[in-house]
């Protein structure tokens, strides 16, 4: 539906050096679906939105929906912004504070190339008011509005146009917690039962775990890896994502050969030999990172369970947090964090068993472009 | 990939010139060639006069340097030099020395009546150079001055006391007069210090002298510096302190030098220019100089938003005596010259106050006036004026402010540059590169309104621009963002979105240009001619004429009207904001 092609875009920052946003940006999202852009600030996730916006002029590349081209620097195809008919939420709302809730969310009507009668003005903004639950609030002042009425206003001033793409620039990020927990899921439903398709702009993982249906991860400007929630937690294909999205221990490992099973390889880390799985191929004698989620490796009190990659170590440090416990356990020289249940109760200095699931002890290269995150 | 792509993509055609040529770039357009036109042009023309003879029916104009010459080597020239710069310095220092101390007092002491000192901000607005200087005229002059009459009478001699046709007299009414702009600027320094930088020191041992040395004055002189030389450059470029009080005793300077040598016979337009020049260097020296301190000031003065003031001193039994300056201030400014013109305008001949002369009060003066057959034009010149040159202004640097602050075209900063450059024309000066222009430009405006017309949007510009840059600078980029996604064209957002945000600067800028337009008196007097007058420059014939009691009634039903305006715009400036800049 959305096709992005090798975007690139630049532009010059206060300095007067050029700054490249945006490089080698290519994705394709199907109709219907939810497409998220991660990364730290500064990434180009914010770039890329604009670009298929149209609020940026690319300086290279190609952006279709649907098959219609809205830019192509081949054909030197650029369709103003105000052409495109995507309907975009802001990251600061950019709710109109000149005008109520009702005129803000009928504008998009009044000044469109299509004409609507008033009547159907009145009807559409009324439907599209209730949907996001402010039908009693058309009259009020936008200005009065809290936080949440707000993202819900600007949600229904970017629906209100029947937009073909839904462009969600951090939505939620000037939410507190709690509401923007809810609206993580009000979000989810409303897009899936409008089955509209979406580009959400985020630097917050959970939001993006939660709400998508494949997630682009990017990282200085490009995009490091693309895949669903899943695979991008699950199988990080570089430390970058792996660091960014969740936390995670990383063993500087060598590759000694390829184990039995798929995908299996042997490797010597710091804490010993492991198990691990990689996605790449890999070499004897390689130097690669491995990546264990603290929730990944089991804790044992007592007994020294069965199978692979079973460590022994001490308890350096341990923090309660209610639903779990956060455990650094050292082994031989280093110390690695552990996500356990809270019923264990080893105190600090005794020793504990670790075990690592092979697969999720993922193998992967250290790739130099992309940097660490922050 | 590249080939699977290009099979869906349907290749546009271009749409036709007339199309791509939309509204946008036509207003962006017509606003930058507008203020290109209006701030080069006679700039341009005042240069190339300056080297270039007058253009008679009998000779074309020839290329010389005589103007010059004329205007350097003679001893008159080094005089008339002397002359503005001691003017202007003295003027500046009296009005920094007088509005410093009241802005200290006001900011930093407990003196009483602080609630008048409010005032201070309005009286430039709604006192007129030209009613001030007439009515110090009547109150200090050696033959008709009323406090000579009265101290003469109180001691029983003849002595002169005090002589404004002096360049001392000359100082003491322009200094007086800019005194509140010295205040105004010394206050928002005052304000923008972070008290705590006072307090650090004070909690370091320092003495409050040591403080006042070495903490205060050290944040505070560039904003010190800056604000003296705004004040030497509004000095330099006045015109009806030197007009009014210089000339009948023959102590010139460059403003009324220029004045007198478009007003001889034959006029003299080529030495006119080449001291325009001169003065026009002087004050774009001194704007730059300005500008330049102030932004760097802004590394100095820490603005914290911290909603705490500095504690102020407790003067103990000595805020009696700052009281006191401060009445006495009060009535020097404000209630004797009020009160003089109100005095002169109910007699049938001037004379001073005295039993008889009550006796004589009448309201002939008035109804004079109010007979009087240019009145009503000129009533109705001045409002069309103001008003027009106000909407169009604001309009014009809306367009201009949007394409400085919020596009990256490039060369926006010559815009910016070329929209703020009359800032430094001098009001005589730019009337008379106006007219060189429109002379030798001839579109047929020479002697109407629109020469005026033009004049005044020329010279206003720059407070449009600064108007609306402010609160340009506040609008977030989204709102028009979200208006361009919403599918509005660039016109529909800036009709529907970008002007109604910038309601407040748009409307605080257009009712501050409306008060200066309508008070307006240097640039006009080199434009007017008769149909076209205006209010200042009826007020000016009046004096010329020496109408006195008729001017006064003028004068006082003016002064009353700009009240009324100003106090609607203060009512208003509580959601607009109008300030004296």
């Amino acid at each position: 539906m959305l096709s992005v092609q090798n975007l690139y875009t630049e532009y010059p920052n206060e300095k007067g050096e050029t700054v490249k946003a945006a490089q080698d940006i290519c994705f394709e999202v199907p109709e219907g679906k939810l497409f998220t852009l991660l990364g730290p600030s500064g990434c180009g996730k914010t770039t890329t939105l604009r670009s298929i916006a149209g609020l940026e002029r690319p300086k290279s590349g190609l952006i279709s929906v649907n098959g219609t081209t809205v830019y192509s620097s081949a054909n030197n195809v650029f369709i103003a912004p105000n052409r495109r008919n995507f309907g975009m939420v802001f990251q600061s709302y950019a709710i109109w504070p000149h005008m109520n809730v009702f005129q803000n969310a009928a504008f998009p009507l009044e000044v469109g190339t299509k004409r609507f009668s008033k009547k159907e003005i009145q009807d559409k903004v009324m439907r599209v008011l209730t949907a996001v639950g402010l039908d009693q609030f058309a009259d009020r002042e936008a200005t009065k509005m809290s936080g949440g009425q707000q993202q819900r206003l600007a949600l229904a001033r970017a629906l209100v146009m029947e937009p073909k793409l839904l462009l969600l620039d951090e939505p939620l990020s000037n939410l507190d917690a709690k509401l923007r927990e809810r609206m993580r899921f009000e979000l989810k439903r409303m897009q899936r039962e409008l089955g509209l398709t979406t580009i959400y702009v985020t630097h917050d993982q959970s939001e993006a775990l939660a709400l998508s249906h494949e997630i682009a991860v990017m990282s200085t400007g490009r995009i490091a890896q693309i895949g669903t929630p899943r695979d991008i937690y699950e199988r990080p294909r570089n430390k970058f994502v792996a660091d960014f999205v969740g936390l995670t221990n990383f063993l500087e490992a060598t590759v000694e050969g390829p184990d039995e099973g798929e995908n299996s390889y042997r490797v010597s880390t710091g804490i010993g030999q492991l198990k691990t799985t990689a996605y790449d191929s890999f070499n004897k004698g390689d130097a690669a990172v491995i990546s264990v989620r603290p929730e990944d490796i089991r804790v044992h009190e007592h007994q020294r369970p069965e199978g692979a990659n079973v460590f022994e170590g001490t308890v350096a440090f341990k923090v309660f947090l209610g639903e779990y416990l956060d455990l650094q356990i050292k082994v031989g020289n280093r110390e690695v964090l552990a996500r356990a249940h809270p019923s264990i109760k080893a105190p600090v200095g005794d020793k504990v068993y670790l075990s690592l699931d092979p697969a999720k002890c993922i193998c992967i290269a250290d790739d130099p472009k992309l940097k660490k995150a922050a | 990939m590249e080939v699977v792509a290009k099979g869906h993509v349907r290749p546009e055609a271009k749409p036709p010139l007339w199309r791509r040529l939309d509204l946008k770039w036509i207003i962006i357009g017509v606003c930058v060639i507008g203020v290109a036109y209006l701030a080069l042009m006679p700039l341009f023309f005042l240069l190339w006069q300056s080297f270039y003879t007058p253009q008679t029916a009998t000779a074309p104009a020839e290329f010389t340097l005589a103007n010059y010459a004329d205007a350097y080597t003679s001893v008159e020239t080094l005089r008339l030099l002397g002359n503005s710069i001691w003017f202007a310095t003295g003027t500046a220092a009296l009005a920094f020395v007088v509005g410093t101390g009241l802005a200290w007092m006001n900011e930093r002491t407990n003196t009483p009546f602080k609630s008048l000192f409010f005032a201070l901000s309005i009286i430039p607005l709604i006192i007129p150079g030209i009613l001030f200087t007439v009515s110090w005229i009547l109150l200090g002059s050696p033959k008709i001055g009323i406090f000579n009459l009265l101290l003469q009478n109180w001691f029983d001699t003849d002595y002169v006391f005090i002589n404004v046709y002096s360049m001392w007299g000359m100082i003491w009414v322009e200094g007086l007069h800019y005194s509140p702009m010295a205040f105004l600027i010394m206050t928002a320094a005052f304000r923008s210090m972070d008290p705590s930088l006072e307090e650090s020191a004070l909690m370091s041992g320092a003495s409050v002298r040591q403080i006042a040395w070495r903490i205060t004055l050290k944040l505070t002189w560039p904003a010190i510096f800056a604000t003296i030389l705004i004040l030497f450059v509004r000095a330099i470029e006045s015109f009806e302190v030197p007009a009014l009080l210089g000339l009948p005793v023959g102590i010139q300077v460059f403003t009324s030098s220029i004045y007198q040598a478009i007003h001889q016979y034959p006029s003299k337009v080529g030495l006119a220019s080449s001291y325009a020049v001169t003065l026009l260097l002087i004050t774009t020296v001194g704007v730059y100089l300005q500008s330049r301190l102030s932004s760097r000031g802004n590394k100095y003065s820490t603005v914290t938003g911290k909603g705490y003031r500095p504690r102020a001193m407790d003067l103990g039994k000595w805020r009696y005596l700052t009281a006191a300056i401060f009445i006495v201030y009060f009535f020097l400014i404000v209630v004797l010259p009020f009160l003089v013109l109100v005095w002169s305008s109910m007699q049938k001949f001037y004379s001073v106050p005295s039993m008889e002369a009550v006796k004589n009060l009448t309201f002939d003066a008035y109804r004079f006036m109010l007979d009087y057959p240019t009145l009503w034009d000129s009533v109705w010149n001045s409002l069309v004026l103001a008003l027009g040159s106000a909407t169009i202004i604001m309009l014009a640097t809306s367009v201009i402010c949007w394409i400085v602050v919020k596009t990256k075209l490039p060369g926006r900063w010559l815009l910016d540059n070329m929209a703020s450059l009359p800032m430094v024309f001098p009001g005589l000066v730019l009337g008379l590169a106006i007219m060189v222009f429109y002379l030798n430009f001839d579109i047929g405006i020479y002697g109407t309104m629109w020469i005026m017309f033009i004049a005044y949007v020329t010279r206003f510009l720059p407070y449009g621009l600064r108007y609306n840059t402010t609160s340009m600078l506040q609008i977030h980029k989204e709102l028009e963002e979200s208006s361009a996604m919403s599918g509005a064209s660039w016109g529909t957002t800036f009709w529907r979105i970008i002007l109604p945000l910038l309601k407040p600067g748009l409307m605080a800028g257009w009712i501050y240009i409306v008060i200066v337009s309508i008070r307006e008196l240097s640039t006009s007097i080199l434009l007017y001619s008769p149909g076209t007058e205006v209010i200042s420059i009826m007020i000016w014939e009046l004096w010329e004429n020496g109408q006195y009691v008729e001017l006064s009634a003028l004068g006082v039903m003016f002064i009353i009207a700009l009240f009324l305006l100003v106090m609607t715009a203060q009512l208003l400036g509580k959601r607009f904001g109008v300030k004296e800049s």
